[in-house]
C-alpha cells in the first residue's frame, strides 16, 4: 500500500513533466509550428511569432481572472478553434477572415452602450471581433482624445476603458498591415507585377516629370504602390526583415512596408518580403505543400546569416509551448499535499516523495528562469514579473536547505505553498503582455541589476519563507495536536535562522542600491517610496533579531514578528508601486490594491490567532 | 554611580530602547512614503527626516504640534543607544566581532546620512549644444540679483536668497546707494498680460515691464514635474524717495535695466547660481531609443571641461551611471528636454560624505557574513555531532 501510493505519486509526476516536453504539433497540415518560430523585431527585441501571437492576445483578449481557460480560446464563426499562431496567420494573411473572430475585449458596460453593443452579442458575454466595433471607430477615436488631457491616475473607469481598447484597435490593425497590404486582394501578384514593370514605370514618371509623353497607366501604378507601402511602413507593427548587414546590426530589422520602399533605389523587391508574400498566399490559398515548401526554404536561407536569432527564436517558441512554470505550479501544490499528509501518516516516506517534488519543480523552474535569462541576455530579475520567480526560486531553495537538514516535511510545506503562490503571482502579472521588456535607461546595467536587485529580491523571498514557516507553526499549533515541543523548537530555529539570511540580504541589496544611485543620480539616499520600503524591511528584520537576543519575544511572539514580516515584505513589493495608483485614484480600486488589502488582513487574523490564550491551542495542552 | 544615573545609563543601554526606536523609525519611514503623494519627496524629507519632531498643524490654525519623533531625533537617539550599549553592555569577544562591525558600518552610515543631510548641494546644469556655463543653478530655491554693470570689463553682483524676500522686509547693502524693500511676494504664481481692461487692479509695479503683467497667486505645487514660480515686486528707496516698484520673476525671459546714480543696473529673480572655477561646454548630446519603442535606450552628453588657468582642457563623457567626478563636484546626466534633442540637463552634486556610505557598506556585509557564518558553522556542526534524530 505504502509503496503503491508512493510510485503512483511518483508516476504522476512524471507524466506531468513529460507532457510538458512533448513537442508540439501542428494543428493540420500547415506547419504552423515553423512558422511561429520565425524571428521578427518587436518592442525593441528579436522574438518568435509564437511570442507576438500570445503576447498580443492577452492584451486585446483581456484576460481576466475567472475565465483564463475560456479567455484564449479564439473560434471562428463556424465554431472551429484555432490557436495563437493560427489567429496571427489569420490576421496576417487574411484579414478579412480574421475580422469576424470575437477577440477584442470590452468590459465597461458605458463603452458598450456608446458602441451600440450588447453583452450577448459577444463571445463569452465580452468579447467582440472588429467588424462588430468598426463602424464605431470614429467615436472611439473621439472619446479617447477628450481622455487624453486627463491624468492616467485620475482617468475614471469608462475613460481607462476607452483608451485600453483604442491601444487594443491599433495594435490588431498595425498587425494587420504588418507583412501584406490589408487592402490588397492578391499581394504576391501584385508584388510580381511591381517587379517586372518597375523600370517601366520608373521610366514613365521621369517622362511625366521631363514633360515628355508617358504611360499614364504604368505612373498611376507606380504611385499607388508607392502610396501602398509607405502606409505599411507607417503602421505595420511587425519589423520582420532581417538587417542586411547581419545578426549583429541589432538597429537594422525593418518592417515590410520600409522594406518594400527600398525597391525604388534597389530594383529589387527584397526577398524577404517576397517570401512572407508566399507563405501569405498559400495559407489564404488554403495550400499546405507550398507554404511548407516556401517555409522550409525560407527558413534554410535565413539560417545562414541569422543563426543565433533563429536558435534563440527557436528555443523560445518551445518554452512559450512548455510552460515550465505551469508545470512546476502543479507539481508544487501536490508536493504540498503530500507533505502536509506526511505529517498524519508515513511520514518518512510520504516526506521523502514530497521532497523530490518539491526538488523537481524548483529545478523546472530554475530551468525556466534560466533560459529567461539566456533569452534576453540579462540578469534573473527585470520586472516584477521575474521577481515574483526569483522570490519563489529563493524561498524554495531555502526550503529544500531546511529539510536536508531537519527532514520533517517543515520546509516542503512551505515550499509548495511558496512556490505555488509566487507563480500564480507571476501568473496574473504575465497577464500584462510579453514578460521579456527592455530596460529603461537607468537601469540598464547588468552589474546593478545582477547584485542590488537580486539581493533585495532574495530578501522578499528570505522574510516571506520565514513568515510562511510561521504560519505553520500558529496553524499546527492552534488547530492541531501535532505541533509537539521539538517540533515547535525546530521551527523557531528555522524562523530564526531565516530571519537572519532576510536581513543579510535585505541589508545588503538595500546600501547596494544606496551605491547604484550615487553612481547614477548623486544622492546615496533620496527617500523615494521603491527605496523605503526596502529600508522598511530591514529594518522590520533588525526589529525582529534585537527582540529575540533581547528576550523581549518568545517564540510564540516570535512568529506574530515573523508573520509581520509577510505584510512588510507585500507592502514593499507591491503596495509602494501602488502609491501613484491605488492610493490616488479617486473611487476605482486596482485590484492589486485589493489583493495587498485582503493579504494584509488575513496576516492580522493570523497574528491574532496566534495571540489566542495556550489553554485555546490545540497542541500544548497538559494532558 | 548613583541611582538616578544608573537607571539613566540602562534606559540607554537597553536593547528595548533599540527596538522600540527601530519600530518608530519604521512607522516614520511607512508615513513619510505615503505622505509623498500629497508632499512630494523634498517636503517630505524636509518634515519627517531632516526634523526633530513631525509637526502637525491644528487644522484652521497655524499652531503646530509635535505629534512623532522626526528623523534627526530618532536616528540621534539610535547613536547614542548603539554607542553606549557597546561600551557598556557587549564584552569584546571574537564571536561578537561581526555585530562590532555591523553596528560601527551602521554608526558611519547614520553618520553620513546626517552630514548629507546639511551639507549636501544639489544644482542642475541646463546645456544647449555649443553652450558654455561656469554655473549651476538651484532647481528649488532661486535669488535675487542686483547688477551693476557700468563697467563693461565685469558685473558687480549683489544677490538676495529668496528666503529674505518675505513681505514688508527691507534689505540695505554697503555695494547699493538705494534701500530694496519686498512690496509683496508670492511663492508661486502665473503670469499674464494685462489687457488694459478696466476694473482690473493697478500693478503694484510702476517701473519696468511690471505695470503690463499681471501676477495671479497659486497654491505650491509638489509635484515632481512641477515647480513653484515665485514673483515678488519690490520697491527701490534711494536717499530722495523711491526709484519705482520693479515685478520680478523667473519667469521674466530677461533682467529689467534702469540707471541710478550715474550707474546702469539690471534687475532678475532667477534660479539661484554657484558659480564654479571651470566651465563646461556641451559638444554632443544623444538620446536612443529600443527599436519600435519610446523605451529610452541611453543618453549621453560629451562636454568640454576647461579651467581659466588652462590647466585643464579635456573632453569628458557623462552617462547614465558614470558620472564626471570634478573639484569635489559630481556631475550625472539628469534628464534633457524632449523638445529639443540638442540639450541635457546634468545634476549637479556636491556631498563631502559620500564616501562613507561605502566604506559603512563593507563594514555591514563582512560583519553580517562573520556573524552569521559563525551562527551557521556552529548550527552545521552540532548536528554533525549528533546525528540527526527524528523530530
Amino acid at each position: 500500500m505504502k509503496k503503491a501510493v508512493v510510485l503512483i505519486l511518483l508516476l504522476l509526476a512524471l507524466a506531468l513533466i513529460a507532457k510538458s516536453l512533448l513537442p508540439a504539433r501542428n494543428p493540420g497540415a500547415f506547419d504552423v509550428v515553423g512558422f511561429s518560430r520565425l524571428p521578427v523585431l518587436v518592442n525593441g527585441r528579436v522574438k518568435p511569432l509564437d511570442t507576438v501571437a500570445r503576447s498580443s492576445l492577452l492584451v486585446i483578449c483581456g484576460t481576466t481572472s475567472n475565465d483564463s481557460s475560456k479567455s484564449s480560446l479564439i473560434l471562428t464563426p463556424d465554431k472551429r478553434e484555432l490557436n495563437p499562431n493560427e489567429w496571427l496567420l489569420d490576421v496576417l494573411f487574411r484579414p478579412a477572415q480574421a475580422d469576424t473572430y470575437q477577440v477584442i475585449a470590452i468590459d465597461n458596460p458605458d463603452l458598450l452602450t456608446l458602441l451600440n453593443l450588447r453583452r450577448e452579442e459577444g463571445l463569452a458575454d465580452r468579447r467582440f471581433s472588429f467588424a462588430q466595433v468598426e463602424k464605431s471607430l470614429a467615436e472611439i477615436d473621439r472619446q479617447a482624445r477628450l481622455t487624453e488631457p486627463v491624468e492616467p491616475q485620475v482617468r475614471s473607469a469608462f475613460q481607462k476603458a476607452v483608451v485600453q481598447l483604442q491601444s487594443n484597435i491599433i495594435l490588431y490593425e498595425r498587425l494587420k498591415e504588418s507583412l501584406i497590404s490589408s487592402d490588397s486582394q492578391n499581394f504576391l501578384a501584385a508584388l510580381f507585377a511591381f517587379q517586372n514593370t518597375l523600370g517601366a514605370s520608373v521610366e514613365a514618371v521621369r517622362a511625366k516629370q521631363a514633360g515628355q509623353p508617358f504611360d499614364a497607366d504604368a505612373a498611376q501604378k507606380l504611385i499607388e504602390n508607392g502610396q501602398r507601402f509607405d502606409q505599411m511602413a507607417r503602421v505595420g507593427y511587425l519589423l520582420a526583415v532581417p538587417p542586411v548587414k547581419g545578426e549583429a546590426d541589432t538597429n537594422g530589422w525593418r518592417n515590410a512596408g520600409t522594406a518594400l520602399l527600398e525597391t525604388f533605389q534597389t530594383g529589387q523587391v527584397n526577398p524577404h518580403v517576397m517570401a512572407y508574400a508566399g507563405l501569405g498566399h498559400s495559407w489564404a490559398g488554403g495550400n499546405a505543400t507550398d507554404f511548407n515548401t516556401i517555409l522550409r526554404l525560407y527558413r534554410d536561407e535565413l539560417v545562414k546569416s541569422f543563426p543565433l536569432a533563429l536558435a534563440k527564436c527557436t528555443a523560445e517558441a518551445r518554452f512559450n509551448a512548455m510552460k515550465p512554470f505551469n508545470t512546476a505550479m502543479t507539481l508544487y501544490v501536490l508536493a504540498f499535499f503530500v507533505a502536509v499528509f506526511s505529517w498524519l501518516k508515513w511520514p518518512a516516506e510520504l516526506g521523502r516523495v514530497a521532497f523530490w517534488l518539491i526538488l523537481a519543480a524548483w529545478l523546472i523552474a530554475t530551468a525556466g528562469i534560466v533560459t529567461r535569462m539566456w533569452l534576453e541576455g540579462r540578469p534573473p530579475v527585470t520586472n516584477l514579473y521575474s521577481s515574483a520567480l526569483f522570490v519563489g526560486f529563493i524561498a524554495v531553495g531555502f526550503c529544500l536547505g531546511l529539510e536536508y537538514f531537519y527532514c520533517n516535511a517543515i520546509g516542503s510545506v512551505a515550499a509548495g505553498g511558496i512556490g505555488f503562490a509566487t507563480l500564480l503571482i507571476a501568473y496574473y502579472l504575465s497577464l500584462g503582455g510579453d514578460t521579456l521588456e527592455m530596460m529603461r535607461a537607468v537601469l540598464d546595467s547588468n552589474f546593478w541589476l545582477a547584485t542590488h536587485v537580486v539581493t533585495v529580491v532574495a530578501g522578499y523571498g528570505a522574510t516571506f519563507l520565514a513568515g510562511f514557516l510561521a504560519l505553520i507553526y500558529i496553524v499546527r499549533g492552534v488547530f492541531t495536536k501535532s505541533l509537539d515541543q521539538p517540533t515547535a523548537d525546530a521551527l523557531a530555529r528555522m524562523v530564526y535562522g531565516i530571519v537572519c539570511f532576510a536581513t543579510l540580504f535585505s541589508l545588503i541589496g538595500t546600501v547596494l542600491g544606496g551605491i547604484w544611485a550615487d553612481q547614477s543620480w548623486g544622492r546615496f539616499w533620496g527617500w523615494d517610496p521603491k527605496e523605503n520600503g526596502a529600508l522598511i524591511i530591514v529594518i522590520w528584520n533588525a526589529v525582529i533579531l534585537h527582540a529575540r537576543w533581547g528576550g523581549l519575544v518568545k517564540q510564540r511572539g516570535l512568529m506574530c514578528l515573523a508573520v509581520f514580516g509577510n505584510i512588510v515584505t507585500a507592502w514593499s513589493w507591491f503596495g509602494v508601486n501602488l502609491l501613484g495608483v491605488g492610493l490616488h485614484s479617486y473611487g476605482f480600486v486596482e485590484s492589486t490594491f485589493l489583493w495587498l488589502i485582503l493579504f494584509v488582513l488575513s496576516q492580522a487574523a493570523f497574528i491574532a490567532l496566534a495571540n489566542l490564550p495556550l489553554e485555546r491551542w490545540r497542541s500544548f495542552r497538559q494532558p | 554611580m548613583n541611582d538616578t544615573v544608573r537607571q539613566f545609563r540602562d534606559f540607554f543601554v537597553s536593547l528595548k530602547l533599540t527596538v522600540v526606536l527601530l519600530v518608530l523609525s519604521m512607522g516614520l519611514v511607512f508615513a513619510a512614503t505615503l505622505d509623498q503623494v500629497n508632499l512630494g519627496v523634498w517636503a517630505v524629507q524636509a518634515k519627517y527626516f531632516h526634523s526633530f519632531f513631525v509637526l502637525w498643524k491644528i487644522p484652521g490654525t497655524d499652531v503646530p504640534l509635535p505629534v512623532y519623533p522626526g528623523g534627526y531625533l530618532l536616528g540621534g537617539f539610535l547613536l547614542v543607544n548603539l554607542v553606549s550599549a557597546h561600551i557598556y553592555r557587549f564584552k569584546r569577544s571574537w564571536r561578537k566581532s561581526g555585530i562590532l562591525l555591523v553596528h560601527t558600518g551602521l554608526m558611519l552610515l547614520l553618520v553620513g546620512e546626517f552630514l548629507t543631510g546639511i551639507l549636501q548641494e544639489e544644482y542642475q546644469m541646463a546645456l544647449n549644444e555649443g553652450q558654455t556655463k561656469n554655473y549651476s543653478e538651484s532647481y528649488r530655491f532661486n535669488e535675487l540679483v542686483i547688477l551693476d554693470t557700468t563697467d563693461p570689463k565685469f558685473d558687480d553682483v549683489v544677490a538676495v536668497p529668496e528666503a529674505l524676500l518675505t513681505t514688508g522686509s527691507a534689505l540695505q547693502h554697503p555695494k547699493l546707494p538705494f534701500r530694496v524693500v519686498t512690496k509683496e511676494y508670492y511663492p508661486n504664481a502665473t503670469l499674464s498680460l494685462r489687457r488694459g481692461a478696466t476694473g482690473e487692479n493697478p500693478s503694484l509695479a510702476t517701473a519696468g515691464i511690471g505695470p503690463q503683467i499681471t501676477a495671479t497667486p497659486q497654491p505650491l505645487t509638489y509635484k515632481q514635474d512641477e515647480r513653484n514660480w515665485p514673483v515678488v515686486f519690490v520697491e527701490l528707496l534711494g536717499p530722495e524717495g523711491t526709484l519705482g516698484t520693479w515685478l520680478l520673476s523667473p519667469q521674466l525671459p530677461a533682467p529689467q535695466t534702469f540707471d541710478y546714480g550715474g550707474h546702469s543696473w539690471r534687475l532678475a529673480l532667477r534660479a539661484e547660481r554657484a558659480y564654479k572655477p571651470f566651465s563646461l561646454t556641451l559638444l554632443k548630446f544623444t538620446h536612443d531609443v529600443y527599436l519600435g519603442t519610446d523605451i529610452p535606450k541611453n543618453y549621453s552628453s560629451r562636454l568640454r571641461l576647461t579651467t581659466p588657468d588652462g590647466k585643464d582642457d579635456r573632453e569628458v563623457l557623462v552617462y547614465m551611471n558614470n558620472p564626471l567626478r570634478y573639484a569635489g563636484l559630481t556631475f550625472y546626466q539628469a534628464s534633457f528636454d524632449p523638445s529639443n534633442d540638442h540639450n541635457t540637463i546634468l545634476q549637479v552634486v556636491r556631498n563631502p560624505g559620500w564616501l562613507l556610505p561605502y566604506l559603512s557598506c563593507v563594514m555591514m556585509t563582512l560583519g553580517l557574513v562573520v556573524q552569521f557564518g559563525i551562527h551557521l558553522l556552529g548550527f552545521i556542526n552540532k548536528r554533525r555531532a549528533v546525528p540527526a534524530t527524528p523530530a
